[in-house]
């Protein structure tokens, strides 16, 4: 299926991360979304609630993140495609509906411009600080997708693929990104209509009377959809379910239904990870980042080079789930990675978990409120080459 | 040198973000270069000084904040004296004549324009910003005078584009009538870079 | 055939579950419920599905939204779409539903606890945007899921697990929170009042608006016992000798003390009043003009 015209703002723009993102999201399908203002990420919504109501799109101001959150996902249910955005404190808030999502099923996405913590922490000023929280922040066991737009042009691409992600596996997709990249203004290309790809919700062929909302077909994982208002009267809940949407209050319902929410995303992880890879080839030292930082460390990787050392870089795209089978055989070729993110080191555990002490792990942390001095990279950099 | 550091500076009401926002969308979407912008965000009143700052590049620019300032745009004495210890030893200030003095340290120029009262002789204050930017375009002559006009029609709002075009020209004017031998050379700023 | 139509005669014998008169608008396949003996939602429930008999509405535009806690289980039993949501979020759960496909008739039961306590926020600001939603809130003054905990309902003086001396904390008056916050439909019944109720539900599923009926339900296994109120005969004895129809009584006279008289009725009905999706086409309407692209009432987006 091809994007509707009315949502795509064909042409070059020099816009803002936040402004891309939010265009990406019209560009997607997007046409519902519920939001509570907050720094940095407040103007997605203030351009999406400008230009929704001339493409048949609804955006509500909710009470709070709470609210915001749960609102998505009842209008995800009537199959229209919907987005909430935040940042850091509103993404705790939206944790706990996060799970409900998880639970249900919905597609839909979570934009989450991050800002420096804990707490209130910078609110102008930016951060990565959210990563882990992103992995784990709702309870309970679940595997989700969440990715790291590294320019305002990522911005708008990748939002597409977010939703599309979301449709495929019946997931909330957070879209992970970065105050520096919410509000850096850069040239972003909107292609025609035609030539962007959408998925489109997998309404279930089934009559109302023989359809179950949790019953997956033979070796699928994914359930078929069937909308609120089209006759099924389905049931669903956020408690442990069977495939009638039914609670199921058993270990054997529980080792069921967990298993297969999580096998969904750890079976296609091939299908979903994104991530850029050059020169690891050989590479003494890889250096891995994602979203602004990936950027910064580039040019750092461009200095280390000139003093000799052999770097490879990976940026990563998608960030969760994580390219745990690349992490690990690279970490049999390399001496070491590096990992610079603006957070006291996160995304950097799950690297030392893959490299399983076959390579160093550097963290180059960062607290946040501004982005790396190149120089710390470059020092971590020539470090790990020795 | 490929990279080349701007800072706009001004308070709060007078365009400071549209004028950068024209810089990058002329060097960028019309030159076909990359520019990034980057706001400073705060809490900051109207009337306050703000700034914004760029980082023009041939490719990616890979680190968005301000490392060497080459150019200094200044419109109110408060941005200029927040600014000024940014700019590099041979940078380059371009500046509200009339609100602005600035205290250049050796190797580094300045160029000023009454950018205010030229805007108040069109007709409307609210276009100082767009006579400020023209007279920037011909100081430094980043981009041709056509890709500067395309990026002026396509950033201002509808229905203001004559207004905003004139008030361009009158900047472009200011700078021929007033420094070197009239024409726009691209030495003019070079140095800095 | 003779004029006058027979009375049909029941084999009571032989009588199923599935020949239950209501039995289309309940999952029978969940029968038996979770609620205990002598609990008053079930009351609201058949009284809920009476209504919906009656009006014979196309089961494909109603929807049932629930959160958690006893009443929170409505959702599950009902069969219609059902949500069962997260604690306190049915409302805003039901936002998203209803915004997004305008056309369903959206229709959320939940505790006193669910939706004014945690959920406390969603309802003063849904009912403020009159969001077109029929709320009924079934008041059992304690959180009884979790054993009969303090609410904000819970009377002063009662005893309750977490105020075993007695509750100092004082009550909403949910009506009265309701309709100063701009519902436009607001009534009170215990589910002793099953004619009553089941007019009110009948009634309210054809005004529009936020809607709020607050049903008083007993809770015999915790609230009543700790207070030493006897079962459910007792409470339902309680609510015929100390309950008072007053029609269009002001909200701000209908609190509820301890083991005091009910004020029961409806308070507030303003059929008129424009509710938030009215509200938000009308506006664009004006000032966008053929600008204006509504979502398409079935929700989705516009498939072209």
């Amino acid at each position: 299926m091809k994007a509707d015209p009315l949502g795509v703002l064909t042409g070059a723009h020099y816009l803002d991360g936040d402004f891309a993102a939010g265009e990406g999201a019209m560009a997607a399908g997007c046409r519902f979304v519920a939001g509570y203002p907050i720094t940095p990420s407040t103007e997605v919504v203030e351009r999406m609630s400008r230009r929704f109501p001339m493409m048949g799109g609804t955006f509500i101001q909710m009470e709070d993140e709470m609210a915001s959150m749960a609102a998505v996902i009842g209008a995800a249910f009537t199959g229209t495609k919907s987005m909430t955005v935040t940042s850091g404190p509103g993404f705790s808030l939206m944790m706990e509906n996060l799970g409900l999502a998880v639970m249900m099923e919905t597609p839909c996405v979570l934009v989450n411009v991050q800002r420096g913590g804990p707490s209130t922490g910078l609110p102008t000023m930016t951060g990565q600080s959210d990563m882990m929280q992103a992995r784990w922040g709702s309870h309970g066991d679940y595997e989700i997708i969440a990715m790291s737009p590294k320019s305002p042009q990522e911005s708008f691409d990748l939002m597409i693929d977010a939703f599309n992600l979301s449709e495929i596996y019946r997931v909330p997709v957070l879209f992970m990104m970065d105050e520096c990249v919410g509000h850096m203004t850069e040239k972003v290309i909107i292609p025609e209509p035609d030539e962007i790809d959408i998925v489109p919700r997998k309404l279930t062929d089934k009559k109302p009377g023989e359809f179950w909302p949790y019953e997956v077909n033979n070796g699928e994982l994914v359930p078929e959809f069937a909308r609120a208002g089209d006759g099924y009267r389905f049931h669903t809940t956020g408690l442990t379910h069977d495939y009638r949407g039914y609670p199921d209050m058993t270990v054997e319902g529980q080792w069921k239904l967990v298993t297969r929410l999580m096998d969904k995303i750890n079976k296609n992880v091939d299908d979903i990870i994104r991530f850029e890879e050059e020169e690891t080839d050989g590479a003494d030292v890889v250096v891995l980042s994602y979203g602004i930082t990936s950027r910064v460390a580039r040019l750092a990787i461009e200095k280390a080079r000139e003093k000799g050392v052999k770097v490879g870089v990976i940026r990563l795209i998608v960030v969760w789930p994580f390219p745990e089978k690349q992490i690990r055989e690279m970490a049999k070729k390399i001496k070491g990675f590096v990992v610079p993110e603006i957070n006291m080191g996160q995304v950097v555990l799950e690297v030392e978990r893959c490299a399983a002490g076959n390579c160093t792990t550097t963290s180059v942390p960062h607290p946040g409120g501004g982005v790396h001095d190149p120089e710390t990279i470059v020092e971590a950099i020539v470090g790990a080459a020795k | 040198m490929s990279r080349k550091e701007i800072r706009i500076t001004g308070f709060g009401g007078q365009g400071v973000v549209l004028c950068g926002h024209i810089i990058g969308h002329a060097y960028s979407i019309d030159a076909g270069h990359e520019a990034t912008m980057i706001q400073s965000f705060g809490p900051e009143a109207r009337g306050s000084a703000c700034s914004t700052s760029l980082v023009l590049d041939e490719s990616e620019v890979l680190y968005p904040y301000l490392q060497d300032l080459h150019i200094l745009l200044a419109m109110s004495q408060d941005g200029y004296e927040q600014s000024k210890d940014l700019l590099n030893a041979k940078g380059v200030v371009v500046h509200e004549s009339d609100l602005v003095v600035p205290d250049l340290k050796k190797g580094q120029k300045g160029y000023g324009i009454p950018s205010t009262r030229i805007a108040e002789e069109i007709g409307r204050v609210i276009v100082q910003n767009i006579v400020m930017l023209g007279f920037f375009a011909a100081v430094t002559l980043l981009v041709t005078k056509e890709l500067w006009e395309s990026a002026v029609m396509d950033s201002v709002p509808a229905g203001t584009e004559e207004l905003n075009m004139k008030a361009f020209q009158a900047g472009w004017d200011h700078f021929e009538e007033n420094y070197g031998d009239g024409t726009p050379k691209k030495e003019t700023v070079e140095t800095a870079f | 055939m003779s004029a006058q139509a027979e009375a049909p005669t029941i084999d009571m014998d032989n009588v199923q579950p599935e020949d239950h008169p209501i039995a289309p608008f309940i999952r029978m396949d969940r029968m038996p419920h979770i609620w205990c003996p002598t609990c008053g939602i079930g009351t609201v429930v058949k009284c809920y599905a009476a209504a919906m008999e009656k009006l014979d509405l196309d089961p494909k535009t109603i929807a049932i939204v629930s959160g958690i806690g006893c009443t929170g289980r409505v959702a599950g039993y009902m069969n219609y779409d059902a949500f069962h949501t997260t604690h306190g979020r049915a409302i805003a759960f039901a936002t998203g539903l209803k915004m997004a496909r305008t056309e369903l008739n959206v229709t959320l039961f939940s505790g006193d606890g669910d939706l004014s306590g945690i959920g406390g926020n969603h309802f003063i600001h849904a009912a403020r945007r009159n969001m077109d939603l029929l709320v009924v809130l079934v008041n059992n003054f304690t959180y009884a899921m979790t054993g009969g905990q303090n609410a904000p309902t819970t009377p002063l003086k009662a005893i309750s697990s977490t105020m075993p001396f007695g509750n100092f904390d004082q009550p909403f008056n949910l009506p009265h929170l309701a309709a100063s916050c701009g519902a436009s439909y607001v009534a009170r019944w215990t589910s002793l009042h099953i004619r009553r109720m089941t007019k009110t539900f009948e009634e309210a599923m054809q005004r529009k608006g936020f809607r709020f009926i607050e049903v008083i339900a007993p809770c015999s296994t915790l609230y009543a016992r700790r207070n030493k109120l006897g079962t459910g005969l007792n409470l339902m004895q309680f609510y015929h000798d100390n309950s008072e129809i007053r029609h269009g009584e002001d909200t701000r006279n209908v609190d509820i003390g301890f083991q005091e008289k009910i004020i029961c009725g409806k308070f507030v009905d303003e059929p008129e009043k424009t509710t938030y999706h009215e509200n938000m086409h009308t506006h664009y309407e004006q000032v966008l003009g053929d600008k204006y692209v509504p979502m398409p009432p079935e929700g989705g987006w516009r498939d072209e």
